[in-house]
């Protein structure tokens, strides 16, 4: 009888665990970089108005970039978690469901064809790149009748993902802005700046607290979706919610960093061995460990080779892919 | 009246059809067994009455609405449906999946409540599957996985039940322990209960209505006496049965068979 409250009690303990984690990393990123600062000078930063040059580099360039790797790993984790239990595939992520390819595409066409572009037309144009991506990668691996296995969707988003990222080359090519295509998406989180933040960061906010709130249903629908229609849940309408959701969370991490593939596939697959495997606990969860992952790439990004700054999107593959030949070698059960 | 019947009712998948023309009546607070060889619509049948898919023509009738125009949650308070075959790859623990049993009683971020978790702790027990209940339901065997998804059909609380083959994967003792408890839930809480059975001797002995299918048509619709005879299997299965009677219950009993040579 008390098990769910007894089940919740020892997640509550895992939360506040990983919260600790978090603010711990938080402060490590804030401290370690190419400019010697002290957890003094991230204390005066963050709470008052004293100036020096330390202080000044923490509070105008670290620490959005900070934020920004905070949100942008929340987003991308809790993404691929929603993507994993919808299509009850352990390999869904938006970096293999065509998602950050579409985004992508649309951003190399937004500042080809709209020079003057700003923050917020790019950011729009990263959704509709990302549902543009998305609907063709659904689209094909659901054309045979019988719905689209996990299989045929891992296919059809390796093809088309290929297809747009050369669409993107080429556009970068023809219209020679090659350089401003890639400095976005291979930039990361390099010279994020707080009106960006504040552009991105309310669309991944909501992105995730409506998530949390369709967490149960996205439980239900991950089981099987005949369970699911006869637990009395409207599974279309469902799918149709948490989709959006995948594209505003993917969309508006491309736009803030370009492509960071693996992140999404990654996370909830380590919280899934801290909490089980029911979205209540693995969603919320995502968020925080996928926060802390992407503050500790981009620490290492940023002091592994100082001067110079490593890509964070190579580190995060570095870290990556022996962990999705795990998943393939253990045939996927890894999200059972 | 009945609560549920269906009327006229064609099922199938894109251009094949399944079920065709089917008009069969569920009787409330009854056993009612669907028996027939594989392939011939059984679960088909069941799952378009419990609205998993769609049909093409006809119409389903509960409480006198059509369940198209019902609201689906307002269904599933109503009847529950475990499926064929529910895909195990479930590390939910056991407690956690019968626990969803409750969502249609929950709003989104709605607990718990007192009642749920009687209702929950109440379906473990008698399914007996409370001592696993914080085991990861794909660390069970087979039969005790379908005991797991049999307690969470009865945790929705509904007064129908459908069940597609509840007692695969489950040996003699427990096969018997499950439709002993179907019968008891019958019997004590007037549940009406709607099953697929592959053995005849069963859906005889704990059936009070049995529907014979063959290529998505009823052959023949009765009590066991009706429908458990040398007639209506020969039809059905293309088999040469002897019946006798269960020394027990003296229900219907199919004794030994023969595959029928040639045509029928
Ligand atoms: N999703 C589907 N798409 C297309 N055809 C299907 C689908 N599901 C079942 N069928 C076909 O419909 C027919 C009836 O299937 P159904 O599952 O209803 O049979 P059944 O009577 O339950 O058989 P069994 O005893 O083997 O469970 C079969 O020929 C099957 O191949
Ligand atoms: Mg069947």
């Amino acid at each position: 009888m008390t098990k769910e409250k007894h089940f919740s009690r020892n997640f509550s303990l895992k939360l506040i665990a990983a919260i600790m984690v978090f603010v711990g990393m938080f402060v490590v990123a804030m401290v370690f970089g190419a400019a010697n600062t002290t957890v003094k000078d991230v204390w005066l930063a963050l709470t008052s108005h004293t100036t020096n040059e330390q202080i000044t580099i923490i509070r105008e360039l670290r620490f959005p970039r900070e934020v920004g790797a905070i949100f942008v790993g929340a987003a991308l984790a809790v993404s691929g978690a929603i993507m994993q239990g919808m299509t009850r595939n352990p390999l869904a992520e938006p970096g293999i469901l065509g998602l950050s390819a579409g985004a992508n595409a649309a951003l190399a066409i937004s500042i080809a064809l709209i020079p003057s572009a700003n923050y917020l037309t790019i950011m729009v144009a990263c959704f509709m790149g990302a549902a543009v991506g998305a609907i063709i990668v659904f689209g094909i691996g659901s054309m045979k009748k019988g719905g689209f296995s996990p299989l045929r969707l891992v296919l059809a988003g390796t093809a088309v993902s290929t297809f747009l990222y050369a669409v993107s080359e080429g556009i970068g090519l023809y219209y020679k802005i090659s350089k401003d295509v890639s400095m976005w998406t291979a930039g990361g989180l390099i010279g994020t700046t707080w009106s960006q933040l504040q552009i991105i960061v309310p669309f991944i906010i909501a992105g995730i607290l409506f998530s949390l709130f369709l967490s149960r249903q996205l439980t239900i629908l991950s089981l099987n979706e005949e369970v699911a229609v006869g637990l009395g849940q409207k599974t279309t309408q469902i799918k149709v919610i948490l989709f959006i959701i995948t594209i505003m969370l993917t969309g508006a991490s491309v736009a803030l960093v370009g492509n960071m593939a693996f992140i999404g596939l990654m996370v909830p697959h380590v919280v899934r061995a801290i909490v089980g495997t029911d979205y209540r606990y693995i969603l919320p969860m995502s968020a925080i460990i996928g926060a802390v992952f992407m503050l500790l790439a981009d620490t290492l990004g940023r002091t592994i080779n100082i001067p110079y700054e490593t890509p964070v999107a190579a580190i995060v593959a570095m870290m990556g892919l022996p962990f999705f030949l795990i998943i393939v070698h253990k045939g996927g059960k890894v999200l059972s | 009246m009945v609560r549920l019947f269906t009327d006229e009712l064609n099922v199938g998948y894109s251009d094949r059809l399944i079920v065709k023309n089917l008009s069969v009546h569920i009787p409330d607070k009854k056993i009612t067994a669907i028996i027939g060889s594989n392939g011939c619509g059984k679960s088909t049948l069941l799952k378009a009455i419990t609205r998993i898919i769609s049909h093409q023509t006809g119409s389903i009738i509960l409480d006198g609405e059509n369940i198209t125009k019902e609201n689906t949650k307002v269904l599933a308070k109503k009847m529950a449906i475990l499926p064929q075959t529910p895909e195990s790859a479930s590390g939910l623990t056991v407690g956690e999946l019968v626990s969803y049993g409750r969502f249609p009683y929950q709003s989104s971020f709605g607990r718990l409540t007192k009642k749920d978790y009687e209702v929950i702790d109440w379906a473990l027990d008698v399914t007996r599957t409370k001592e696993f209940k914080f085991r990861p339901v794909d660390a069970l065997s087979g039969g005790q996985r379908q005991r797991v998804w049999i307690a969470m059909a009865l945790a929705q609380e509904t007064d129908i039940i459908f069940l597609d083959e509840p007692t695969t994967y489950l040996d003699m003792a427990h096969q018997l322990e499950v439709l002993e408890l179907l019968q008891k839930l019958n019997r004590e809480q007037e549940r009406t209960i709607v099953m697929v059975l592959h053995d005849l001797n069963q859906a005889a002995r704990f059936a009070d209505y049995i529907v014979a299918l063959k290529d998505g048509q009823i052959v023949k619709a009765g009590n066991c006496e009706d429908v458990i005879n040398h007639h209506v299997l020969r039809t059905v299965f293309q088999i040469d049965t002897e019946i006798g009677r269960d020394p027990r219950t003296n229900k219907p009993m199919c004794v030994t068979y023969n595959l029928l040579k040639g045509d029928s």
